[in-house]
């Protein structure tokens, strides 16, 4: 995964609460069986009508828009499906980084587990970093080493979690890491299955009628 | 003595491999052993990918099943049922990957298929004290049993596919205490919707919610998956309730359940997953099932709905950080504020998905359809949870009930749950449904969605109308 230690980017705010991942990303775009292809279904609904045409109205869609990094996000973003094609279809369009103040659960780890980096601010600090951006857009630099935000010159510290931004910054192969400790998950599973052994009662076919 | 302990804190420490921070507390971050997975054909391909990319095997392949649930049709002859490019792609990967790794694999025509999260239960894969974490968000389902269960995403489906594990941050709790009982005509989804709408879509965030009271103990099992599938629409992460006698009961008689002898000692070690008396929670609600009325939903968040016999709400009248979302659901789904819900003609109704559409589900309905029709121009059809569900239901006869009152009686699958199929509501069509989200496009492109129990989306496909299913006589069957 691509690391992520100082961005500049374009922003743009979609303010709305509980925007889920079924918007996000919709089920036309989830019959891939790579990750290729999403950039394209990418808020697919909001960007364009049932005929296909842009719908000018959608903040995307303007024309300043094109080199979009961040987005400004309401309350709940990523609720809903667990769906990764969402955070793929959001780094593939060419985003970075959100900027909110909560978000759906297994959204947050998803874009952990691929370098999107999500930040999350109290609410009244959202509001005035979008009462700045004045017609929802403008130009943000995160500085994920420093942990600062500069937005429309106004720069301000962040918290997150240690270990999120840790990876963020190296681009961890995480599987290859908990792998090192493969002796100690076999241990442990030895002696917990072994104390349950109901658990180990599997595939006794013969019982399916 | 210990310090006392909640039910979810109780199974993450039988789980926990190591702590990479020794904190213990909620936010620990540590490395969770995952009990079980299952496996669908549309989370799971490329987390296949990325194993076959980096030579991996699966750790423990026994401990997976893979199940097609959410492309396949639902057409009632399997062989006809169409299917596009892409679902026909993804189910023949999600066999290939069962073959060249070891993993059991329930495919279309296979008389155990169905959805994953109706599936599993009804095995008996679904075990007490268990960690059981899938690629669907809905897997909070498993919490009825006593389980920590929670969905993830592709990366975290090869993560633990490897090595049998997540790094885990340990949640802050919650406790949703119900006292009281159901009134007649109500059941666990409109507690659930009472709930999520009393506490807000994002109520529980992040959170391991523990459901626990009077109300709670007197529900079925497969109330209670209803109620913590759903929990997730509050932004649960984990939903539990401590196992009890119907759980075992449950289980006892499943096909993949673990041995008498096994199973006695099983019951001896689960009468421990309970909360401590005095375990302390992040965060406490109580309600009273006493006066939950059936609920609808009338909006695009699940915490946007009412009782049946509410009205629209006018947004001027809401509180400021809710006016615009309400108004812009209020456009998307054609309502004018201050209509009564009742007045509301629909074109559509569905009972099918992971929240209901168990043999229980399919009776509720069957009772008030019994003896009546589907009104005029609306279509109606009921995709049954799992294909042994359907059997189970045709075995009482429940399909001729349906059949007679105009529904159609289809296969299992994820269906018009979010129409990934040739399931779909057309731009502007209006649907009576028992599932689980009404967000934007999810059943369709400009489809609009009421969320409701089965019963009172039968009430509403026989009226033709939203509808209050305690005005309707119900029948006895079976
Ligand atoms: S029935 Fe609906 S909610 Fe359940 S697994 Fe399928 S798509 Fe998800």
């Amino acid at each position: 995964m691509e690391r992520f230690i100082r961005l500049s980017g374009r922003v743009a705010a979609m303010p709305a609460a509980n925007i889920d991942t079924d918007v996000i990303m919709p089920k036309a775009f989830l019959k891939g069986i790579d990750r290729s292809g999403l950039a394209v279904g990418l808020f697919h609904d909001l960007r364009f009508d049932e005929s296909g045409t842009v719908r000018p109205d959608f903040i995307l869609n303007r024309p300043d828009m094109a080199d979009i990094r961040f987005l400004l996000v309401g309350p709940n973003f990523g609720c809903g499906s667990s769906r990764e094609h969402a955070v793929w279809g959001m780094l593939q369009y060419g985003i970075r980084g959100i900027i909110g103040s909560s978000y759906g659960a297994i959204f947050a780890d998803n874009a952990a587990n691929n370098g999107l980096l999500l930040l999350s601010l109290p609410p009244t600090q959202i509001a005035a970093m979008a009462a700045r951006l004045g017609d929802g857009v403008g130009e943000v630099t995160v500085d994920l080493e420093a942990q600062r935000i500069e937005m429309e010159g106004h720069a301000e510290a962040f918290d997150i979690d240690p270990a999120v931004r840790r990876a963020l910054m190296l681009g961890l192969d995480r599987i290859g890491e908990t792998l090192t400790h493969a002796d100690r998950i076999r241990s442990f599973e030895q002696a917990y299955l072994a104390g349950k052994p109901w658990l180990m009662n599997e595939r006794n076919d013969e019982r399916i009628s | 003595m210990s310090a006392p302990k909640t039910l979810y804190d109780k199974i993450v420490d039988e789980h926990r491999i190591l702590s990479f921070d020794e904190s213990g507390g909620a936010g620990e971050r540590l490395l969770l052993y995952i009990d079980r997975t299952v496996l669908n054909e549309y989370t799971s391909p490329q987390a296949f990918s990325g194993l076959r990319a980096a030579g991996r095997a699966p750790w423990r392949p026994s401990a997976s099943l893979g199940v097609v649930d959410h492309v396949n049709s639902t057409n009632p002859d399997r062989a006809a049922g169409k299917l596009d490019d892409g679902a026909r792609r993804q189910i023949e990967y999600l066999s290939e990957n069962g073959r060249d790794f070891g993993i059991e694999i329930f495919d279309l025509f296979d008389p155990r298929q169905g959805i994953e999260h109706v599936v599993m239960p009804e095995l008996g894969l679904v075990l007490p004290g268990m960690v059981i974490a899938a690629g669907d968000s809905h897997s909070t389902t498993y919490g009825a049993f006593g389980v920590v269960g929670f969905g993830i995403g592709t990366s975290d489906i090869e993560h633990l596919l490897a090595t049998q594990t997540l790094v885990y941050r340990r949640l802050r709790t919650m406790r949703v205490t119900v006292g009281g009982r159901l009134a007649p005509g109500v059941t666990a989804k409109d507690l659930i919707m009472e709930v999520i709408r009393r506490i807000g879509a994002d109520g529980a965030g992040g959170h391991a919610v523990e459901f626990a009271g009077e109300a709670i103990d007197a529900l079925g099992v497969e109330a209670r998956m209803t109620i913590c599938n759903m929990a997730v629409e509050c932004g649960a992460r984990v939903a539990l309730m401590a196992p009890d006698a119907k759980v075992v009961d449950y289980i006892r008689g499943c096909p993949r359940a673990p041995s008498e002898a096994l199973l006695a000692r099983a019951v001896a070690e689960w009468a421990g997953l309970r909360s401590d008396p005095e375990a302390r929670f992040d965060k406490e609600v109580a309600l009273s099932a006493d006066d939950i009325p059936p609920m609808v939903s009338w909006g695009t968040s699940p915490d946007q709905s009412l009782a049946i016999t509410g009205s629209i709400p006018d947004p001027d009248v809401l509180p400021a950080d809710r006016r615009a979302d309400a108004a812009r659901a209020m456009t998307y789904m054609g309502l004018t504020p201050n209509t009564p819900l009742q007045d509301i003609a629909i074109d559509r109704a569905f009972i099918g998905s992971c929240t209901n559409a168990r043999l229980s589900d399919i009776r509720d309905a069957a009772r008030i359809l019994k003896g009546r029709k589907v009104a005029p121009g609306v279509r109606a059809m009921i995709s049954p949870g799992s294909s042994g569900v359907r059997a189970a239901a045709e075995a009482e006869g429940l399909d001729r009930i349906f059949i007679e009152a105009g529904f159609e009686w289809r296969r299992s699958g994820c269906s018009l749950c979010l129409a990934m199929n040739d399931d779909s509501l057309a731009p502007g069509e209006r649907c009576a449904s028992s599932t689980n989200r009404n967000f934007e496009g999810r059943q369709g492109i400009g489809g609009r969605t009421h969320l409701m129990s089965p019963a009172m989306v039968a009430a509403a496909a026989v009226t033709g109308r939203l509808a209050d299913v305690r005005s309707l006589a119900a029948a006895e069957i079976a």
